[in-house]
């Protein structure tokens, strides 16, 4: 078991205000990721979750039960930090132990725990290593274990694969999902990159200036952003934003046209435009376009094609690809 | 350093450098050893000769052995230094934390207040201390001075030891937290070992002035069963008359024991900055 509830969560440090009410309810057995820019307050928010920060106001329930005055120990949470975070002077397997040993859990049935869970990451040949032996995917590893170990209800990972190399981070990432998956626990993921937040997540978070700006599924945020902020974050590269004026729409103020919802032509199409830049990443092929008709807008095609800088081109929008915004940066309708 | 970047040339002069700079520092000692083992005539006639048989003599270590309770010496200096380093370093350390780890209202002020010591010196306040010794009864004990040099040694230890705990990872306290260690288990089993080369550092920076020390053993702790080496040895220096075979020899000796408890120390430090922390 494992369900969360924040109401109206505010948090201050000195004048500044940090959170500025968050309203959150995570489900039993969920994967919920909360994104956005640096200083968002997604980290602070997780911090307020472990018990690490009290808030200043609201309440964070835990399983139905109030735990803005208990011990981070006692929420029967566990946290995966960025910078691992393991014991140096501890083994490996010390270092999975000493939360139940702390809790005076039995020692047969530690180590029971801790031959599973590294069995489950594949950890057995390191088990007598002390952290400095290990190289940084077996030490994030080593912290995700020490997470199992303690079966907590809510997991709460803090950038865990920032500090990982690419090919690592893809790896981790995938044991990440596999684990939620025969774990079915509830986990609460901060990241700033939006590949592991849509790649991982049941149900992401953004957040902005300590606010929440949408909550939802992976492909609803892409599909159906409630805001201007939200289309900006969510997908890469960014939503191309033009003025609505200048497509003759009166009621939006802004229009919104993913670049791959944008096709290219050589010879005819609405607006036309020279290509400023063009890379080629095999997989896809970025064009920048200065059009006339909506200035420089970014366009993404599947596939390898030969356009170079100065070509004349015309660009047309997919039917279905527009999303408008009015004046207050809200979402008037998707998918026009 | 790759061998493509240190030039022979350069490689030189740092070692000239170098062990010009160890000859100046250990010629004073070099010079004490020497001349402790010769004779008094000796000793004046050719002060940079090495003793040889002629002018071999132990004069010096049989009068400072004979005079006075100098093993009783050494072990006043002895359990001075160790009881009042350990003391700093606990309070230091303990303090650090508070001021590193803690935010409450005051704590840059508290800061300042504590590091405070270390530009005013504690001999202002001799008379004070010693007032306050007399009406508790501590004068001539070897806690008085303990309990002075636990003073002296604070203002540093805190301001040294603060700054290298800003520096261990907030993540590994935190697990620390989660796993459920008490703030004092927290500070003992993880902070502690993490700044142990600060701790080594500060333990030598306060031994050496301790050890030292002439003003507060006389003032404080004259008497013959609390007088520290260095007092000690005050009882060759006449105003007319100097015994410099056995003053050079109680130098000699009281050389050691701090030698001993630097080596200890300096192996901390290498230690410390050797053993893998985060990341």
């Amino acid at each position: 078991m494992g369900s969360l509830q924040l109401k109206s969560i505010r948090k201050a440090f000195g004048g500044h205000e940090v959170l500025k009410g968050i309203d959150l309810e995570v489900k039993d057995g969920e994967f919920v990721i909360f994104v956005g820019p640096s200083g968002c307050g997604k980290s602070t928010l997780l911090r307020t979750i472990a018990g690490l920060e009290d808030v200043t106001s609201g309440s964070v329930q835990i399983d139905g039960a109030e735990v803005g005055h208990v011990a981070p120990a006692k929420r029967g949470i566990a946290m995966v930090f960025q910078s691992y975070a393991l014991y140096p002077h501890l083994t490996v397997k010390d270092n999975m132990g000493l939360g139940l040993k702390q809790a005076g859990a039995p020692k047969k049935e530690i180590d029971e725990k801790v031959a599973k869970a590294a069995g489950m990451l594949s950890l057995e040949p390191y088990l007598a290593r002390r952290p400095a032996e290990l190289s940084g995917g077996q030490r994030q590893r080593v912290a995700i274990g020490r997470a199992i170990v303690r079966e907590p209800k809510l997991f709460l990972f803090d950038e865990p694969l920032s500090n990982l190399d690419a090919a690592l981070r893809v790896n981790t990432r995938l044991e990440i999902a596999r684990l939620h998956r025969s774990l079915k626990a509830t986990m609460i993921y901060v990241t700033h990159d939006q590949v592991e937040a849509m790649t991982l997540a049941d149900k992401i978070v953004v957040l902005n200036a300590g606010r929440v700006e949408q909550v939802g599924s992976p492909m609803e945020l892409y599909n159906r952003p409630a805001n201007v902020f939200v289309a900006g974050f969510i997908g890469s590269p960014q939503m191309n934003f033009i003025e609505g004026e200048r497509l003759g729409d009166t009621q939006a103020k802004t229009i919104g046209i993913r670049p791959e919802h944008i096709g290219l032509s050589r010879e005819s199409g609405d607006w036309k435009g020279k290509v400023i830049h063009v890379e080629h990443l095999g997989a896809d092929t970025i064009v920048y376009l200065d059009t006339e008709e909506v200035g420089t807008i970014t366009v993404r095609l599947f596939g390898e094609h030969r356009y170079a800088e100065d070509d004349i081109v015309h660009a047309t929008p997919i039917i279905g690809g527009m999303h408008r915004f009015d004046a207050d940066d809200r979402v008037i309708n998707s998918g026009q | 350093m790759s061998k493509a970047r240190a030039s022979l040339g350069r490689t030189a002069g740092v070692h000239i450098a170098l062990i010009a700079y160890t000859l100046v520092a250990l010629f004073p000692v070099f010079l004490t050893i020497v001349n402790s083992f010769k004779s008094r005539n000796a000793i004046f006639r050719e002060p940079l000769a090495l003793p040889t048989p002629e002018t071999f003599s132990l004069i010096g270590y049989q009068t400072v052995l004979k005079q006075g309770d100098f093993i009783g010496y050494f072990q006043n200096s002895t359990i001075v230094t160790v009881v009042s380093i350990a003391l700093v370093l606990l309070f230091g350390a303990m303090a650090a934390f508070a001021l590193s780890e803690y935010r409450f209202r005051g704590n840059a002020l508290m800061g300042l207040y504590l590091a405070l010591g270390i530009m005013i010196p504690i001999r202002l306040g001799t008379v004070a201390i010693l007032q306050g010794m007399v009406a508790t009864g501590l004068v001539n004990t070897l806690t008085a001075l303990i309990l002075v040099y636990t003073a002296q040694g604070l203002p540093l230890a805190v301001f040294i030891l603060s700054e290298f705990m800003r520096t261990v990872s907030d993540d590994l306290k935190n697990a620390g937290r989660i796993d459920g260690l008490s703030e004092y288990a927290i500070f003992f089993r993880l902070v502690l070992p993490l700044v142990r080369p600060a701790m080594a550092t500060v333990a030598v920076f306060t031994m050496i002035p301790i050890w030292n020390d002439l003003w507060f053993p006389l003032i404080l702790a004259p008497a013959e069963t609390t007088k520290t080496v260095t007092l000690g040895s005050q009882i060759f220096i006449g105003q007319f008359v100097t015994n410099w075979n056995a003053v050079l020899s109680a130098l000699s000796l009281a050389i050691f024991p701090v030698l001993i408890l630097y080596v200890i120390f300096s192996r901390q430090l290498i230690r410390g900055i050797t053993a893998g922390a985060v990341k």
